[in-house]
């Protein structure tokens, strides 16, 4: 039965998602298709979780206006969707006078660009903010945080889902035509789809997207990040993150505070056309150790815990300098599509105002009503760790499975499991879970309770042990029994 | 609705020991001190049973030492569990010590409640955990199929699930020796068993039962250097490696599987050590102790793996055992002599536990080599005299070694120095 769609959003990362949420504040039937079994599977979920305050970015720019719009906007965000946040500060750091020269006209960008709290410190200062930072002077810029990129991601897209806009998962959009009607045929993995409105928000794909809307000619490239993750037991020396003077190009390889409590070192990597390349070279564990270290003395290889790769999305210029976000509606080629081309960095912190801003776009060509019982909060279940002794107490008296720890390093608890299997997006992968729960994520890396969260997915979801998966479609954990007996 | 009276939590317990962690060596120290008088104990243990890593442990050769006959680990640790339940000494389990603090003041949660302990003496049996794929950096894709020994060991034994079907091992530790055979006689390819060092870091017998009889290669001076696949893996590349176990170049040889299973390593448990503020040693990565288990504080003991990795089970119970004399010792005198005089090793010794001894009695001295050895004098000297030794036709690191010291010899307060030389 042929189901028409008033938009169809392609990709569900933090802008997917995002702009599903804000969507969802008006009467329109909408849906995502993604093409992986969860959210943030690809660059919302593989990042360094930093809210910029947006001085990076060039003046004029919409990197610099959504950016700066997304960081003010972050607190009434985090509020309302329940996503931890902390506006930490941060701050870069420099040594020689060319790093001075430099620090400055990132003041003054930063200022033209309306970020009006940076400040610049002296070296006690800079050691007051961080201790055992290693540079002359820095650049502070208070208004820069953190996020959990994750739980920040899944809040858009659980927020979405509450208010009405439907995910399908495992659903990878390989061509869009445009009908006679002025409707689009949307052809996935696993069906058809139609709509009158198409959103690519399709991140890393944003270019073959493009190309299947008819929008052409435009260069993305993935620049890939590889990053260490450090034990929790260094992250209280971290109190934010703290950069090195950037160059023209990057941002430099920074330690960033997480929410958790651990340490990020990196990103180091280049550039490819492989959208799928998560691999991290040994090299990079190194380079990655040895540059981080003249900003911070206490990465030690005692400390990993894991390392990961994440891909942005950047669009280049035929000399391949990196160019702003393209938000458009190219009425000529695809009319009532909603283009998305190389949201890369500040992605993360603009996801809100890019939302805002694609469906200011969308409104100056229909008129938008209002969904009255649109709902703007969202709760994350609650969990034991975050809870004073007494409130434990009573959480563990109304619910005994508060009381059972699943994940020792990440104390987390089998009511939380079970809250997050039962998700509202349905999602049963064994990292669907991680990301929502924490469990697999601390030192152990998952050797004491990767066991239980598999048992206890496969008992709540009825799953047979060969289907359950741990990410991606093809990764099936499990070959079978090895006994036959009842269990 | 709650009266604010019943909101408020449970009353703390009061108990002379708390012992965390009810696996081989909690258990052995609690029968101990039961045995040994004191009754107003707790064994708290996060698991739904007792037992432990042992419960996962189905193969045989535990007990030779402790028991004189060949058991199971299941066999091995029902041998206490059933005289822990003939005492009726008090435990809990599916409990866990959320939080320690150095007053001896434990917070459990536990599904019929939060818990709050206070105990004159801690013992912490906490145990290991196994080393990861990402604390040791193995560059390449992130798949599923990457596993620990262990964590393959549950998933066959307890959970019955077969994790695997073509595998590589890396690392040759006991566990991954033990997992090539379980592997192979659940039907699973072991191609082959890769280790960065120039000698294997299992027991011989192992070696020989768990490798050799099944015609599974050992490859020494080998590690893995890439992992391929990005949703299941599909392979890994393995490169030989020189003497400063860096990869060669031109060595590289991929091989085709969908398990890696990792034997490289195990980790003393010491998050809650580290909470309470424990000094640790970073050689064993367990608490620095006396010898009388006791840590850098007053009345916190340790015995096990979460003090010092063991080969043998066997010899985790006799250890817990010798702590619980002393843990007595310490409840009826309200403290212990004072430790003054450091173990300092030096020349092929990898470390030695305890670090310090108060020098008033004769003591059981663990150390492991840094190298292997043949035919080799391991001495403690003091002041340049030698007071205790072991001659070892072969020494290596795989092999926990333990010689007593008798103190009758110790002639001044000063450091001893434990070394060993090749003959």
């Amino acid at each position: 039965m042929k189901q028409l769609y008033d938009v169809i959003i392609i990709g569900g990362g933090v802008i997917g998602s995002a702009i599903a949420r804000e969507l969802s504040r008006y009467q329109l039937k909408i849906c995502v298709l993604e093409k992986n079994l969860d959210v943030c599977y690809e660059t919302s979920g593989r990042n360094s979780g930093v809210v910029h305050a947006g001085f990076a970015y060039d003046v004029g720019s919409l990197k610099a206006k959504l950016c700066v719009e997304g960081n003010r906007h972050m607190g009434v965000l985090a509020e309302e969707l329940g996503f931890p946040f902390r506006r930490c500060g941060k701050i870069l750091v420099g040594s020689t006078p060319e790093d001075r020269t430099s620090l400055e006209s990132t003041l003054a960008q930063g200022m033209a660009n309306g970020v009006s709290d940076l400040v610049f410190v002296d070296k006690e200062r800079i050691r007051q903010l961080v201790p055992d930072v290693q540079g002359e002077f820095g650049l502070y810029s208070p208004s820069s945080g953190i996020v959990d990129p994750f739980l920040y991601t899944i809040a858009f897209a659980e927020n979405a889902s509450a208010n009405g806009v439907e995910y399908f998962f495992n659903h990878e959009v390989t061509a869009i035509s445009l009908n006679a009607d002025q409707t689009y045929l949307v052809t996935t993995t696993k069906g058809t789809f139609y709509s009158r409105w198409i959103v690519n928000s399709s991140g890393l794909s944003c270019g073959k997207i493009s190309d299947m809307l008819g929008i052409t000619g435009y260069t993305v490239v993935g620049s890939k990040g590889d990053y260490i993750i450090l034990d929790k037991r260094v992250g209280a020396m971290l109190p934010m993150p703290i950069y090195p003077v950037p160059n023209n190009f990057t941002m430099g390889i920074h330690l960033t505070n997480t929410i958790d409590g651990n340490v990020l070192v990196g990103p180091s990597g280049g550039t490819t056309m492989d959208m799928g390349d998560y691999s991290v070279p040994g090299d990079n564990i190194e380079h990655l150790s040895t540059c981080a270290s003249r900003l911070w003395p206490h990465i030690q290889k005692k400390d990993y815990i894991r390392n990961y790769s994440g891909l942005l999305a950047k669009r280049l210029d035929e000399n391949g300098v990196i160019q702003d976000f393209k938000i458009e509606i190219r009425d000529d080629i695809a009319p009532h599509a909603i283009n998305l081309v190389g949201i890369e960095s500040p992605g993360l912190t603009a996801a809100y105002a890019i939302a805002r801003y694609a469906i200011a776009l969308m409104r100056e060509r229909e008129k938008l009503e209002p969904n009255t019982s649109f709902n703007p909060i969202h709760r994350f279940p609650i969990r034991l760790r975050d809870l004073p002794l007494k409130e434990q107490a009573e959480l563990i008296r109304e619910n005994p499975d508060y009381g059972e720890v699943i994940c020792r390093c990440e104390q987390v608890t089998k009511a939380e499991v079970l809250q997050a299997i039962h998700n509202p997006l349905g999602v049963h992968c064994v990292t669907g879970i991680k990301y929502r729960t924490r469990a697999m994520m601390g030192r152990c890396q998952g050797g004491y309770c990767q066991m239980r969260l598999t048992q206890i997915i496969e008992k709540e979801t009825g799953e047979q042990a060969t289907d359950l998966r741990y990410a991606r479609a093809d990764s099936q954990v499990f070959f079978g029994k090895v006994r036959q007996e009842a269990e | 609705m709650k009266t604010p009276k019943e909101t408020a939590h449970a009353q703390t317990k009061h108990v002379d020991v708390a012992i965390i962690g009810g696996g081989p060596a909690g258990l052995a120290a609690a029968i101990q001190l039961y045995q040994n008088g004191i009754h107003n104990i707790i064994i708290i243990e996060r698991e739904k049973q007792l037992g432990g890593i042992l419960r996962q442990c189905i193969h045989d050769g535990f007990g030779l030492t402790r028991f004189s006959e060949m058991l199971s680990g299941p066999e091995y640790a029902q041998a206490f569990i059933d005289q822990v339940e003939t005492l009726g000494v008090p435990y809990l389990v599916n409990a866990s010590v959320v939080h320690f603090s150095p007053e001896k003041h434990l917070t459990v949660v536990t599904p019929s409640g939060l818990q709050t302990w206070d105990a004159k003496a801690v013992i912490l049996t906490t145990g290991c955990r196994e080393r990861t794929r990402g604390a040791l950096g193995i560059p390449g894709d992130r798949p599923v199929g990457v596993f620990t020994a262990g964590v393959a060991q549950a998933y066959i034994n307890l959970y019955n699930r077969m994790p695997a079907k073509e595998v590589v091992i890396l690392g040759s530790g006991d566990i991954g020796l033990i997992m090539a055979r379980r592997l192979t006689l659940e039907g699973a390819h072991v191609q082959a068993i890769f280790e960065i060092q120039p000698y294997p870091n299992g027991l011989p017998r192992n070696i020989q039962q768990c490798a050799n009889d099944y015609h599974i290669p050992l490859y020494l001076n080998h590690t893995v250097t890439q992992i391929h696949g990005r949703n299941r893996l599909t392979g890994v590349t393995v490169s030989q490696v020189d003497k400063d176990r860096q990869p060669i170049a031109g060595t590289d040889k991929f091989y085709p599987c969908d398990t890696l299973i990792l034997s490289v390593g195990l980790i003393p448990e010491n998050e809650l050590s580290r909470e309470a503020g424990v000094a640790l040693d970073p050689r064993t990565n367990g608490p620095v102790v006396n010898e009388f288990y006791q840590t850098s504080l007053d009345g916190v003991f340790v015995s096990g793996n979460v003090l010092q990795v063991h080969d043998l089970v066997d010899y985790v119970s006799l250890e817990a055992e010798r702590m619980a004399g002393n843990v007595t010792a310490y409840l009826h005198k309200g403290a212990l002599p004072e430790s003054s005089i450091r173990i300092v090793a030096k020349n092929s010794i990898g470390y030695t536990v305890p670090q310090r001894i108060s020098g008033q009695s004769d003591f059981l001295l663990s150390l492991r080599v840094s190298r292997p050895l043949t035919d080799c004098r391991i001495s403690v000297c003091q002041d340049g005299k030698e007071i205790a030794f072991r001659k070892l036709k072969k020494a290596i690191p795989a092999q926990l070694i333990q010689l007593t010291v008798s103190t009758d010899k110790l002639s001044s307060g000063h450091d001893l120095e434990v070394s060993a030389h090749e003959n």
